[in-house]
């Protein structure tokens, strides 16, 4: 079992060493290690199946199936993003929003919580009465009501269309400018990642190949000659090669 | 692909949007529906009595009915026995209901739980209430305790079982959110596990109310005193088929009401689901 060890390093919002993960005879981290600074946003690439759920999953400490080892230290007050928005179906917005949420302005603090991601005069609709953006926006107000130290993020906005997922990228930089959450943010976007995060990484067979600062202006975007350099470094890592087809 | 004009041009107004898709819903509710098969019997039932096809010796009129429970109202026996008869059924249901469903929370929640109880139920499952009758005579006696019993015994078994199934079929995905928001247990109880279990156990519900009745309909014929079930037994013997008419048209009418009421909770409490009936 991983060991969840307190306060070892002050300085560090996310310690990882030595850690291993595996399914029966499939090993799928070994002598993983990381580290990310408070504050700090940190987007994860990895091709499909190369074990950046699993990583996550043992950082929020979801992974009781999971074998393995290490040293595991994140701060206590966490919060996950899944894929999918994960809204209770029969709880309205706004008690979604309130899960788990405890003290006496809980109410009040889910309210701005919503207003936050833009949803104010939604917190009585049933989930499955809002679009899959607003959704997932439901759970990006569900995941920061606690003011979380570290945000856990598992390709959060797969699921939506090109133009909403350009709505999120804003919100969540408004949000992670506003909150400063650490923030580890998996994703198979390489724009994505570029365009959000301070530092990618890239997981390749149980480690990581990549560990790249983005150091790029605000507001980012393709136009910026640097940017175009840091995605061709990415996709030739992740053994796409542009000029082809 | 190509955006010039479609080479064969397409009339707008006769062909609005293409083919119309095949509705796999069954379509529109009819209005008042379900009153319509209970109509028609009732119908065939009058008709035969005017014709004097039917004896009524072997089945009253419909009128006679009528004013039958006319007069059993009148000198209150009716509201009596249906008092005592309901005061059974409810607290059965009560009981039944309750101890249903904490027994499926335990099972569903806990694996020794389920290792205890799960058997038991499954056994009693499979035992007619009207085989456990002669024991439960010895056990209880012949008095109102016997009666709640048995009725309890009918009631527990489709709630547990409904409610077993609708908890161990709750979404582990929402258990991992419960998980990754530390919820503690009591509130993932109730924000989850009961929420998620409800369908469930409503389901149990429609299947608790009608097995009330019919285990009532048992206990109320063999050695009672009071209750429609007596008032029936008792018409047998004098070869009232109109009583004996009045009370299972009264039966049918407490099926139908409480499986309402149950529908109506239904609706009401899973207003958040979308489904193909709707
Ligand atoms: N519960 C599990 N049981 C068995 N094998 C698992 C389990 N979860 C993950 N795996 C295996 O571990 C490997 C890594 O899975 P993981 O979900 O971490 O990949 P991923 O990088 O998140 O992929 P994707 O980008 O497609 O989401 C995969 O080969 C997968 O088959
Ligand atoms: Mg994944």
């Amino acid at each position: 079992m991983a060991t969840h060890a307190g306060g070892l390093t002050a300085s560090r919002a996310v310690r990882v060493h030595n850690l291993a993960r595996g399914f029966g005879d499939r090993v799928v981290l070994d002598g993983f290690d990381l580290e990310i600074a408070p504050g700090e946003f940190v987007a994860l690439l990895g091709r499909s199946g190369s074990g950046k759920s699993t990583l996550l999953r043992a950082l929020a400490g979801l992974d009781g199936d999971a074998a393995g080892s290490g040293l595991v230290d994140v701060p206590e007050n966490s919060s996950v993003v899944f894929q999918d928005a994960r809204l209770l179906p029969w709880q309205r917005v706004l008690d979604n929003v309130l899960l788990g949420l405890r003290g006496p302005d809980a109410t009040e603090r889910g309210r701005a919580a919503l207003a936050e991601v833009g949803l104010a005069g939604r917190e009585r609709a049933w989930p499955n009465e809002l679009s899959g953006g607003e959704q997932q926006r439901v759970a990006l107000a569900r995941a920061l009501v606690s003011e979380p130290e570290l945000l856990l993020a598992d390709e959060p906005f797969g699921a939506l269309d090109a133009l909403t997922r350009l709505r999120m990228h804003a919100l969540l930089r408004v949000l992670h400018a506003r909150h400063r959450p650490t923030v580890l943010l998996v994703t198979h976007d390489v724009d994505e990642a570029i365009t959000l995060a301070d530092r990618v990484l890239l997981l390749d067979s149980g480690r990581i190949a990549v560990d790249l600062a983005i150091d790029l202006p605000a507001p980012r975007s393709y136009r910026q000659p640097q940017f175009l350099a840091y995605r061709e470094t990415l996709l030739r890592a992740l053994g796409v090669d542009e000029t082809e087809g | 692909m190509t955006v010039s004009a479609p080479t064969r041009p397409r009339s707008a107004a006769a062909v609005p949007a293409g083919r119309p898709r095949r509705r796999l819903k069954p379509g529109r509710p009819i209005p008042f529906g379900a009153a319509i098969g209970p109509t028609l019997l009732l119908a065939v039932w009058a008709a035969g009595s005017a014709a004097g096809w039917i004896d009524p010796r072997t089945l009253s009129a419909p009128w006679t009915v009528v004013t039958t429970a006319g007069d059993l109202i009148a000198d209150g026996r009716l509201q009596d026995n249906l008092a005592v008869s309901a005061q059974r059924a409810g607290l059965g249901l009560a009981i039944g209901t309750a101890v249903g469903t904490v027994l499926a929370v335990l099972a569903g929640l806990s694996r020794w739980g389920e290792a205890i109880l799960d058997g038991p139920v499954q056994i009693k499952r499979a035992i007619p209430a009207l085989a456990l009758l002669p024991l439960l005579v010895l056990w209880f006696g012949i008095g109102e305790q016997m009666k709640v019993v048995t009725i309890t015994l009918g009631v527990f078994v489709p709630v547990y079982i409904h409610t077993h199934h609708g908890l161990r079929t709750i979404d582990s995905r929402y258990v991992e959110l419960g998980e990754s928001l530390r919820l503690r247990r009591t509130a993932f109880i109730r924000r989850i596990v009961l929420p998620g279990a409800l369908p469930g156990f409503l389901l149990g519900m429609r299947f608790a109310v009608v097995g009330a009745w019919l285990s009532l309909v048992v206990v109320e014929q063999i050695n009672s005193t009071s209750g429609i079930g007596y008032m029936m037994e008792l018409a047998r013997e004098y070869g009232q088929t109109d009583v004996i008419i009045v009370g299972l048209v009264l039966y049918g009418l407490l099926g139908l009401l409480s499986d309402g009421a149950v529908r109506l909770a239904q609706r009401k409490a899973l207003s958040w689901r979308r489904t193909l009936a709707d």
